[in-house]
């Protein structure tokens, strides 16, 4: 061991550490995107990145879309971590959510309820997915895949059947709507005036609640009881078992939280933007992308691949939107290559 | 001389007892079923139920035998199938290089093998749950690649016209040379697994499939075996594909789409992952339902009959419908005992 | 003994194999096939598609030329492979001469190649409006009474260029062969009469998020050009409203349609005075329009105005019920009288009149409409202007048209 560590260690006297390294183009590439950002772009760069207005849109919209995907990615996630459970249903648990969501707040008009509503119900339907489903196939790990499927194949089909194939969308609350204004020039007219971009308060709402379930998930997986069962039963689920924890309990919270989480995204989500079939699958790939990139059953890894994957697709969609979706693909394949447990992911 | 007649009979006789009654049964049904079957039976009930078939079978290759559950079957059938468009000819006014029939089908399948080996490699340098995701990225990506990109892939429309060949006087898209067509490459990649299954490399990945830290241990290449069985199963989805681009004389991203992939799974696991035969027998099942469940139950509520259909076999017998009857043929063995009236 | 009960077995399993095709219908009873999307996303549209023809069988009474109309279904996801197969299941098994759908574009191009193989089994389109299907390579046997993609868009980029005054427009579309079509329409009229098109987005089937393609739209130009159906096109038009846009919009077809106009949400102040161009107009006065609407609502689970799939099928439908009667319901011939009587048909629908050119596509009355508010609050289509007898090629002359090319991205083009 010591043998091989000497490289680096000569390295380090000669130089700088790899790490210090990093850290420099780290702190450079910060410094060109907050240039990028401020700055009032001369016309060479106009041309080539479209406008300031779309760049600054671009990774705006890149940075509150990975929030929503880090919501759906993290029950997904965390369910896989602890159970083994590949929950190939958790795009139909987003949807479910999502039209819970729109049906409570369409009926009480009260849009907070909704999301409580998608919360809590999905809390529920991924309680009752746990006991009566999985519990009972515990160990195989191939069959409760399978079995997820057949689920989300049959719910798809049930919910195409109670609210057709029309397209939905959440009313959000007045205090939601309407637009911020940053503290960002995209462009100087000719009077000298200097137009400031405007960004929807919703989407940085989104956001905001991301971060702060990000941080609540956290402190939650380090700080509590619970969540130190968690991340034991992650490591070593037998030893857990032995110790005399009722892991059955701990399953099932994980999925109440997992499952609540999809419900949660669902109505954020689709007040965001909308509720249509298909939405299931869509928000399935985006979780499996997320996790493969980040790191299966890592909450950190999650975020790291909600804001690759964001970014990815959004900036994609503005430069080269022919590919663009086909580039959050090609994030996947290379980090399979490069780190085949992704990002954050311990190998096992 | 009489020696010479004798030892070939017993060999003549041990080949038949190998092949066992019951394929020299399933075998001759098959080869006489034109006899009393509509065109529309031939094609779209028996060929359609072939072709899956072969897809449930490439995939049974690798989940039965190997451990690894691929969503990706139906993409690199699709590769195939796109190269026949590609390299021979359709009428979609653009590329269709127009080469020999045979040349093109040999290009394809090699491409499928290659393509598949590639997406084996990818998948199988993580833990094997996680194949089952990869493949459904890599089946998705493809899709979407298909449907943005028109240099190859025509976009959103795809390849139509595409003709099967005429060679010794036969159109091989009419009804009876389309089914025999099927048949025979069906009979030929099943008893093809059936014997690799019973060979040294067959024996290799089941055992890796079992328990792979101690065959490394052994000193097996076990990435190698794994990729290798990819290889093959590229093979056997690759001619699928083929004979699907001959059958739907067309090829979009939607025959490559995300609920085609699921379907595959759904073939090869209701009809079950242990026996090569379960594929065709899977197969057939799925294709009856999908076609004649808007004569009986209205097409609205397809999916959920077949899903229901498909969890109720996952937890009741999960080798599909092979492992229901070996629970029921014991029953039947146990009546067949009792004398007849 | 176990060997009986194999053969036996096998025996079972045979006869439920080779069912025995039903081609043989009762004198009395004239099959017609009714291809549509009864499963997928476009269940919904599938399904206004049936009403429509429903209510077409309904004017007749269910009968025609004495005989009963029967009436088989067949169902894809629109996807062009199970269009075909579901094509196939109603010609070769269940035995119909004559065939009614299908409705989306590349299923429409898919079917017109099977029918080539069928010359014996007479295809009248759904509501599939891709030009192609018709225009290149056309199939003897393929009939469409309604009208393609870039035929719905007659008289919209005069009318945008010329009423509404918009110099510079920019295009965001879905990325597949019906909006090049359309696209195509309103730029080859916008074009011509001296208007630019800068930027043209091209949006991936499937993407909900349209933000970012909203913050790249050129900020210059007068107005934009929305071709996306159903989702894609409420999530644009909220997001659009969400990001604060301001610059007028101009619809395609099917995105100021009733299935988008009855959404639920906040669209209606993006959404209010949107000209846009299609083969209907809800607040057409005609009494002829009155008659089918009302004809339409008492169909089943019917909209509060026919959506133009309705209509198309409607008009489909019609023609061909039009056709059997004149032949007397005769089809024995291989459906040669039919097609000839198809070909000479000329007929008034709620739309006014409809003949076919010598591909077999028709030639029809299109409408150039706005979107208003009714008086019941949910908005509505409202008739601007009648472009009478748009023919496939825009009233442009054939070997010009054809010049344009194939639609695509890239074309046409004027920036």
């Amino acid at each position: 061991m010591s043998l091989l560590d000497r490289p680096s260690q000569t390295l380090s006297s000669g130089g700088m550490t790899l790490r210090q390294a990093w850290g420099v183009v780290g702190l450079l590439a910060a410094a060109i995107l907050a240039w990028l950002v401020f700055a009032v772009w001369p016309d060479w760069l106009n041309a080539i990145l479209i406008s300031k207005k779309a760049f600054v849109s671009a990774i705006l919209n890149g940075i509150t879309l990975a929030g929503l995907y880090f919501l759906v990615a993290s029950g997904f996630t965390l369910i896989f971590g602890l159970m083994r459970n590949v929950n190939l249903a958790h795009g139909s648990l987003y949807l479910l959510g999502a039209y819970i969501g729109y049906e409570v707040t369409n009926r009480t008009g009260y849009w907070l309820l909704g999301v409580a509503a998608g919360f809590a119900v999905l809390a529920i339907v991924g309680v009752v997915m746990q006991v009566f489903v999985f519990r009972r196939l515990e160990g195989d790990d191939l069959r409760q895949t399978l079995v997820s499927i057949g689920i989300s194949i049959v719910a798809a089909d049930l919910m195409l059947a109670v609210w057709a194939g029309g397209t939905y969308q959440i009313t959000t609350p007045e205090w939601l709507d309407g637009a911020l204004t940053l503290p960002v020039i995209t462009a100087v007219r000719s009077n000298g005036a200097s137009v400031f971009l405007t960004y929807p308060l919703y989407r940085v709402v989104v956001l905001a609640a991301a971060i702060v379930i990000g941080v609540g998930l956290w402190l939650m997986l380090h700080k509590t009881r619970v969540g130190m069962m968690i991340r034991a039963g992650v490591d070593d689920r037998a030893m857990l078992q032995a110790s005399g924890v009722n892991v059955h309990a701990v399953f099932a919270i994980v999925f109440a939280v997992g499952a609540g989480l999809a419900g949660f995204a669902g109505v954020v989500g689709g007040s965001a933007l909308s509720v249509a079939p298909g939405e299931d699958v869509r928000y399935l790939l985006a979780s499996l992308v997320v996790v493969i990139v980040g790191g299966m059953g890592s909450i950190t890894g999650a975020a790291i691949g909600a804001l690759l994957i964001g970014l990815a697709e959004q900036i994609g969609l503005v430069y080269f939107p022919t590919y663009g979706i086909v580039l959050t693909f090609v994030i996947m394949v290379v980090t399979l290559a490069v780190r085949p447990q992704g990002i954050m992911g311990k190998a096992r | 001389m009489s020696l010479a007649i004798a030892t070939g009979a017993t060999t003549q006789r041990n080949w038949l007892e190998k092949l066992g009654p019951g394929h020299i049964i399933l075998g001759t049904a098959l080869v006489l079923y034109p006899l009393v079957a509509s065109d529309f039976f031939l094609t779209q009930i028996g060929g359609y139920s072939l072709i899956f078939g072969m897809l449930g079978l490439s995939l049974m290759l690798l989940a039965g035998y190997g451990g690894m559950v691929s969503l990706a079957q139906i993409t690199v059938a699709g590769i195939a199938a796109y190269a026949i468009a590609i390299l021979g000819n359709a009428n979609s006014n653009i590329l269709g290089l127009g080469w020999p029939w045979w040349l093109a089908v040999i290009a394809a399948v090699f491409a499928a093998a290659l393509a598949s080996a590639l997406i084996g490699w990818i998948s199988v340098r993580t833990e094997g749950i996680y194949t089952i995701m990869i493949t459904l990225a890599i089946a998705t990506a493809t899709y979407y690649f298909a449907q943005q990109n028109y240099a190859i892939f025509n976009g959103h429309s795809g390849y139509a016209g595409i003709r099967a060949p005429a060679f010794w006087g036969i159109g091989w898209r009419d009804a009876k040379p389309f089914y025999y067509l099927c048949l025979g490459l069906a009979a030929l990649t099943y008893a093809a697994v059936l014997y690799g299954s019973r060979s040294t490399f067959g024996m290799t990945l089941q055992a890796i499939r079992d328990n792979p830290r101690r065959m490394r241990a052994l000193g097996y290449h076990v990435t190698a075996h794994k990729v290798f069985a990819w290889l093959l199963s590229g093979v056997i989805a690759g001619l699928a594909g083929v004979l699907l681009v001959w059958f739907n004389g067309r090829v979009s991203p939607g025959t490559i789409g995300v609920d085609a992939a699921i379907d595959v799974l759904i073939i090869a696991v209701i009809g079950g992952l242990r026996h090569p035969i379960g594929p065709f027998l899977g197969a057939l099942v799925v294709v009856l339902m999908q076609t004649f469940a808007i004569d009986i139950v209205g097409a609205e509520r397809f999916n959920t009959l077949i899903g229901m259909v498909f969890l109720v076999i996952v937890f009741v017998s999960p080798d599909g419908i092979l492992g229901l009857w070996g629970r029921i043929k014991p029953h039947l063995a146990q009546e067949s005992l009792r004398p007849g009236p | 003994m176990r060997m009986h009960r194999r053969t036996l077995l096998a025996l079972a399993v045979f006869t439920g194999l080779t069912a025995p095709s039903m081609a043989l219908a009762a004198d009395d009873t004239i099959k017609i096939g009714l291809l549509a999307t009864f499963e997928g996303p476009f269940t919904v549209l599938g399904e206004d598609g049936e009403r429509g023809a429903m209510t077409a069988i309904a004017e007749m009474n269910g009968t025609v030329a004495g005989k009963k109309i029967e009436i088989v279904k067949g169902s894809s996801d629109a996807s062009p492979d199970s269009a075909v197969r579901a094509a196939r299941k109603l010609v070769e098994q269940d035995g119909v001469k004559v065939l009614v759908g299908p409705l989306s574009g590349d299923e429409g191009i898919a079917v017109k190649d099977y029918a080539k193989t069928q010359p014996t089994v007479t295809f009248i389109n759904g509501t599939s409006a891709a030009q192609d299907t018709t225009l290149r390579d056309p199939a003897e046997n393929f009939f469409r009474f309604s009208t393609d993609g870039a035929q719905w868009m007659a008289g919209l980029g005069t009318y945008a260029f010329k009423d509404k005054g918009y110099k510079k427009v920019a295009t965001v579309a879905e990325d597949y062969s019906f909006p090049y079509t359309q696209v195509f329409g309103f730029m080859a009229e916008f074009c011509k009469a001296g208007g630019h098109v800068p930027s043209k987005s091209w949006v991936p089937i499937g993407n909900k998020d349209f933000s970012s393609v909203i913050a790249a739209i050129p900020e210059d130009v007068d107005a934009i050009y929305v071709a996306l159906g159903g989702a894609d096109a409420v999530n644009f038009l909220t997001q659009y409203q969400q990001g604060g846009g301001t610059a007028p919009l101009i619809g395609g077809s099917i995105t100021v349609d009733q299935t988008v106009l009855t959404s639920k949400g906040k669209l209606k102040d993006v959404l209010k005075g949107t000209p846009s161009a299609g083969p209907t107009a809800d607040t057409n006065d005609a009494p002829a329009w009155k008659a089918f609407v009302e004809a339409y609502k008492k169909q089943p689970g019917a909209f509060p105005s026919p959506s133009l799939f309705a209509h198309g099928y409607y008009v489909d439908m019609k023609a061909t019920l039009l056709g059997l009667d004149k032949v007397g319901g005769d089809v024995s011939d291989g459906g040669k009288k039919l097609r000839e009587a198809l070909s000479t048909l000329s007929f008034d629908t709620p739309t006014g009149k409809v003949s076919l050119d010598k591909n077999r596509n028709a030639i029809a009355d299109i409408f150039l409409t706005e979107v208003t508010e009714g008086s019941d609050g949910n908005l509505l289509n409202k008739l601007v202007k009648v472009v009478p007898q748009v023919n496939q090629t825009l009233g442009i002359p054939e070997d010009e048209f054809m010049k344009l090319g194939a639609v695509n991205r890239d074309n046409p083009s004027c920036p």
